[in-house]
């Protein structure tokens, strides 16, 4: 049921009509968000039309100031000790999900959790009091998202 | 060298953390708990719990005694203390459990740095003392401690209500490029591990603290600023409006928890 009604919510284009006045820089990176479509609980295809490089996906996904996964997530990758816990283990996640259920995981997962403590890593739209620096920003850029969800296809568990 | 020895002992605890917090989920924390409330140290971790418990270890300790010397300190126009007013400091024993408190003359709440302002300025006809300086966070150490062990109970019913109700709603509303509530961390998530930190359930019983992390002794507003900042969040200043009623939203939540003041955490 839920799936379905996820299905029909196609995500409108994201090109933002940001607030104009409000920190010069980040007006320029809210208009270059992507627009993307949520079909059946996933996100087909690439928001950059291309697919991403792994090695790349795995070295955001690790930088504290990018994704910053370790904080929540065990990722299969050696001297990053004391992992967070808060979301599930993500060894064997390419297994147990498509490239577009990732792919949309990744970019907004309150869309398939509204509870969620994921953070959404491809908006800028409906956030509250983001601080100055970050203002209309998404966390990650197309391409770095690209890159991460590259790399979870390649976690096939042992 | 001290920190190099406490950053072992964590790894240490870490690397058994699968076994250790289903132990400590079940174990009876006695006066740090009360039903399902767990007080911060609870969730901490043992070297820092002892590092609280012993008064000569314990930095906030320290900063009392400067304290305890300014109590009795004349200052400012009106050439008097506190002692001339409230006598000893004994005095002050059950104050830290009831704030922060609805003030008639601002038509606000008011916490215990404020009302130790308040003093100074009207009475004492005194500057203020600046948010995180040492007299401020001593001073309110010192009142807070006459009510060690005694359980938080902070009222919320009359003038306070509609200030609780913005409390909870800010404790409850998403931010930050992170997007995420107060309730995210220490509601849904407590007792699992935000990286290598353990989330606790965010109690503000042990405030003024002495945090590891910060090598000093920091207000409970210091810490809501922090846990904005992490989450990529605009803070609010400390003793803004919306951080005393926030406060007043987790000190009511913590009611039953003793006041703990001064705790150290990690
Ligand atoms: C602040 C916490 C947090 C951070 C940071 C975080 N996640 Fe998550 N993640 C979660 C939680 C919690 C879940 C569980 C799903 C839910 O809550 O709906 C989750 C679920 C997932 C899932 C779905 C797993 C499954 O088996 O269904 C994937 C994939 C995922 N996260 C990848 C990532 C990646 C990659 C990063 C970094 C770029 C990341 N997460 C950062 C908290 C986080
Ligand atoms: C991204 C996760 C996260 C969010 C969101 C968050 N915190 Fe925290 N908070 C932490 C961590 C980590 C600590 C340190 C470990 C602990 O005590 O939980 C902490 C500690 C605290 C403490 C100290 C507890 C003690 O015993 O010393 C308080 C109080 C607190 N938070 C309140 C809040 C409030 C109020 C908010 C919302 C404005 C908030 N937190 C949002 C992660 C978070």
């Amino acid at each position: 049921m839920k799936r379905s009604q996820l299905a029909a919510a196609v995500a409108v284009p994201l090109v933002m009509a940001l607030a104009a006045g409000i920190g010069g820089g980040s007006r320029a990176q809210a208009e270059d968000l992507v627009a993307y479509q949520i079909v059946d609980g996933a996100i087909p295809k690439s928001l950059t039309g291309k697919p991403g490089d792994p090695a790349a996906g795995e070295a955001t996904a690790v930088n504290r100031k990018l994704g910053n996964c370790l904080a929540c997530h065990s990722l299969p990758i050696k001297n990053q000790p004391f992992p967070g816990d808060l979301g599930p283990d993500l060894a064997s996640v390419g297994s147990s999900l498509s490239e577009g259920q990732l792919r949309l995981r990744l970019v907004d997962s309150k869309k398939i959790n509204p509870d969620t403590a994921m953070p959404s890593f491809y908006k800028v739209e409906g956030l509250h009091r983001v601080a100055k620096a970050f203002e209309g920003k998404p966390i990650l850029t197309a391409q770095q998202v690209e890159d991460v969800v590259a790399y979870l296809m390649t976690l096939k568990g042992n | 060298m001290r920190r190099f020895a406490i950053a072992l002992a964590a790894a240490g605890v870490i690397s058994v953390a699968g076994a250790g917090v289903a132990f400590t989920e079940t174990m009876d924390w006695g006066k740090y708990q009360a039903g399902d409330k767990r007080s911060g140290y609870t969730y901490a971790q043992p070297e820092t719990r002892a590092m609280q418990d012993d008064e000569f270890e314990n930095p906030g300790f320290l900063l009392m005694e400067s304290a305890t010397a300014m109590w009795s300190k004349p200052e400012g126009a009106a050439g008097k203390s506190c002692a001339d007013c409230h006598g000893d400091v004994s005095s002050m024993k059950g104050v830290a459990t009831r704030y922060p408190v609805f003030f008639k003359p601002s038509g606000k709440m008011m916490n215990i740095e404020q009302r130790i302002n308040q003093c100074r300025t009207e009475q004492m006809k005194a500057e203020p003392w600046k948010w995180e300086s040492d007299q401020l966070l001593g001073m309110t150490v010192l009142v807070k401690y006459q009510s060690e062990g005694l359980p938080m109970n902070v009222a919320i019913d009359g003038p306070a209500a509609p200030f609780y109700e913005k409390g909870k709603a800010f404790y409850y509303e998403r931010r930050g490029q992170l997007d995420l509530a107060c309730s995210n961390c220490h509601e849904d998530h407590s007792g699992q591990n935000l990286r290598a930190n353990i989330l606790s359930q965010g109690m503000p019983n042990g405030f003024p603290t002495y945090r590891l992390k910060w090598q000093k002794v920091g207000s409970l507003h210091r810490r809501f600023k922090g846990c904005n900042d992490q989450v990529r969040a605009e803070p609010y200043k400390p003793g803004s409006d919306e951080y005393v009623d926030l406060e007043l939203f987790v000190s009511h939540r913590a009611n039953g928890l003793p006041v703990e003041t001064p705790s150290v955490r990690n």
